[in-house]
């Protein structure tokens, strides 16, 4: 292949395109892409309902709530806090429902790899 | 009310507070020497096993998900958010604020959707990744190409913020420019010392040294600023209000919206966008997630980062209404370094010459680093993008393509002094705009796209690199930053047809629509084995190259 950018040193012993089709691998990928996708939606339209709300409703956001503290300042404090919340909310996701799918695919593709090399020397 | 009159007591000895900081610059010296000696001392130690690219580039990927982590919060905390986000807020109130929540909002996207991937798929650069599915040449040229323009405008950046700095620090007259010269070409020489000797390792130790200086001296002044005000946000702003009437400023309009963007929404809307979705896109901060062994590091180095930054810009939000209370906007404007003096005046006033010397030399301390970190960058991208994948095809010699990134660090490190004389008196916070808005329009959609979507092919990853690097030059060059103003970068010239002072609303839209495009109109279809290979790689890790042994 000639690619440097692949790390890999086992790669040709691997089916990558079977790895890809199969249950376990596309049951991952769904785990992923149906938290990460419509999470990154959801912050970014509330980062620019903000903005939008920032720019164009000046009254609005000057309003005082408590003391000198307007709704602006509530609402670009409560974005810290969201992204802490998501923050967390997406480690704790991970660590539960990816990191042990994503482990053992890799151990399976890894111990395949190991095989391959290890008749190939006895070869 | 008497706190009320206190304030204005110390507002009123202002007018020699530029003076005052003159007279005990030996003290910033001192620090930050202190500063530089220890970190060589550092980089000397962590040098000793830089002997593969590995090591070089990517810190034998030894580092712990929370070094790394607080690595690139001391990357990111650049002279730019410290000085920059303060001062804006000390001068432009609530619309400074707005600055710092886009940068933080922005580490989601870095989290959520490249982080843990791109530690996955690749070994040392941003382009490892693209070129992963796509045509090796063509796509490594493309990326190394934007990398270095993004590398070049946020150095420019940097450096250009030294010499306003260095005023402060050195107490030198603001028009001294042969002297602040002298301390950008120390700068660059300096930094270039860190990055040949140092390599990626001495430079994260570096950054994380600074890091943690910058974040318990910004502490230290929130709490004394919060301390004098009953630890009372509304007080805070009621103090910073009634200064601001004081010196007939803009008074109670302080807190609210639109003081800085209040006639053109627009353009907060094409700032907003860029710094959004440019944090995820910034080379030198991708880099960073090759220094862990593994995905899990890297997704622990993002939450380190979004905590202790995110944690440091709510103390830019105190100390920014601290400098509009105590000191107030004509006396932070007519300081030496202007609205990026408003942290360090802060320190002096809060805690006398010595928080003033230690701030002034973290501050220093933070060009310093950042800088030292985009030369790693521009120059990992330069050896292993054009060196060895393009000029001589994937076998250099061994040792040759570190040999050839510390060449390229020579070579950067004599622009960027370069440059930083040149542009030494822009506005930094605007300049780093600028860098985050290429980086978004250049990198960010040909990273989702080869990430996430399938069918993406070479010629959509090369019409939407260059197509939104191209557009978002351009319309910088067209802008009212550029010309048509008296404080334009050309004042005489007015070729500003682009109204808006930041191309993001226009030019990245465009680059996902060109990566599209691109990708519908091409002929050719991508391999689906290395599509495959790349897809399950970057969310098992499988084949990810693990932490060298030493």
């Amino acid at each position: 292949m000639g690619n440097s950018a692949h790390a890999s040193q086992g790669s040709p012993d691997v089916d990558f395109v079977e790895v890809q089709a199969s249950k376990e691998f596309r049951d991952l990928r769904k785990s992923h892409r149906s938290f990460v996708f419509p999470v990154a939606v959801g912050f970014l339209l509330w980062y620019f309902a903000y903005v939008l709300l920032a720019a164009y409703a000046h009254d609005f956001m000057s309003i005082k709530v408590w003391g000198s503290i307007n709704i602006g300042l509530v609402m670009g404090l409560l974005q810290f806090v969201t992204t802490f919340g998501i923050t967390t909310w997406y480690v704790t996701y991970a660590n539960n429902k990816l990191d042990p799918k994503a482990a053992e695919i890799r151990t399976r593709l890894e111990a395949q790899i190991a095989a391959a090399n290890s008749t190939k020397e006895e070869v | 009310m008497g706190l009320t009159s206190a304030l204005y007591h110390v507002a009123a000895l202002d007018k020699s507070l530029g003076e005052q900081t003159k007279e005990t610059s030996w003290i910033n010296i001192l620090i930050f020497v202190a500063f530089v000696g220890v970190t060589l001392v550092v980089v000397f130690r962590a040098s000793r096993n830089n002997k593969t690219a590995a090591d070089y580039y990517a810190a034998g990927r030894s580092f712990s998900g929370g070094q790394n982590g607080t690595a690139i919060a001391g990357d990111y905390l650049s002279a730019a958010s410290f000085l920059g986000i303060t001062g804006a807020i000390a001068i432009n109130g609530y619309d400074g604020f707005l600055y710092s929540i886009g940068f933080l909002v922005a580490w989601l996207v870095a989290l959520l959707l490249v982080a843990e991937l791109l530690r996955n798929t690749g070994r040392f650069t941003m382009a490892d990744v693209l070129s992963f599915r796509l045509k090796q040449r063509p796509v490594r040229i493309a990326a190394a190409t934007t990398t270095l323009v993004v590398c070049f405008f946020y150095l420019l950046a940097q450096m250009a913020g030294a010499g306003g700095l260095v005023s402060l620090l050195l107490g030198l007259d603001n028009g001294n420019k042969t002297g602040q010269a002298i301390v950008i070409a120390v700068v660059g020489v300096l930094m270039i010392v860190y990055v040949l000797i140092g390599g990626m390792k001495g430079t994260t130790w570096v950054q994380i040294i600074k890091a943690c200086l910058l974040i318990v001296g910004a502490a230290i002044m929130t709490i004394i600023v919060l301390a004098m005000n009953g630890f009372n946000l509304s007080t805070l702003m009621d103090a910073a209000v009634q200064t601001s009437i004081d010196e007939g400023g803009a008074g109670a309009a302080l807190l609210n919206p639109g003081a800085a963007y209040g006639k053109a929404p627009l353009d907060f809307i094409s700032l907003a966008l860029a710094l959004v979705l440019g944090t995820a896109a910034l080379p030198h901060v991708l880099m960073r997630f090759y220094t862990v062994p593994t995905a899990k590091e890297a997704r622990k180095s993002v939450v380190w980062a979004i905590w202790l930054i995110g944690i440091f810009y709510i103390f830019t939000l105190v100390l920014g209404y601290g400098a509009a209370a105590l000191i107030g906007k004509t006396a932070i404007l007519a300081a030496p370094g202007g609205v990026n003096s408003a942290a360090p005046l802060l320190a002096f006033v809060v805690g006398g010459p010595i928080l003033l010397g230690f701030i002034s030399a973290v501050a220093f301390a933070t060009i310093l680093a950042v800088v030292a970190g985009l030369t790693i960058t521009a120059a990992a991208s330069f050896a292993h993008d054009i060196y060895s994948n393009v000029i001589v095809k994937g076998e250099p010699k061994p040792e040759m393509e570190v040999k050839v990134a510390r060449r390229t660090v020579v070579v950067i490190g004599i622009v960027a002094i370069a440059g930083g004389i040149l542009a030494n008196g822009q506005n930094i916070a605007f300049l780093v705009a600028l860098a985050f808005a290429i980086a978004a329009s250049a990198n960010l959609p040909t990273i989702i796209f080869s990430l996430f979507w399938k069918k993406f092919t070479t010629q959509g990853a090369l019409w939407s690199m260059y197509g939104g690097l191209a557009a978002a030059i351009i319309l910088i060059a067209f802008s009212p930053v550029v010309s048509g103003s008296e404080k334009a970068m050309i004042p005489g010239a007015s070729f500003d047809w682009f109204p808006l002072a930041n191309p993001g609303i226009v030019s990245i839209p465009l680059a996902f629509f060109l990566g599209w495009l691109g990708t519908v109109l091409d002929k050719n279809v991508e391999n689906p084995r290395i599509q495959a290979e790349m897809e399950v790689r970057s969310l098992t890790g499988v084949g990810a190259e693990k932490a060298a042994d030493h």
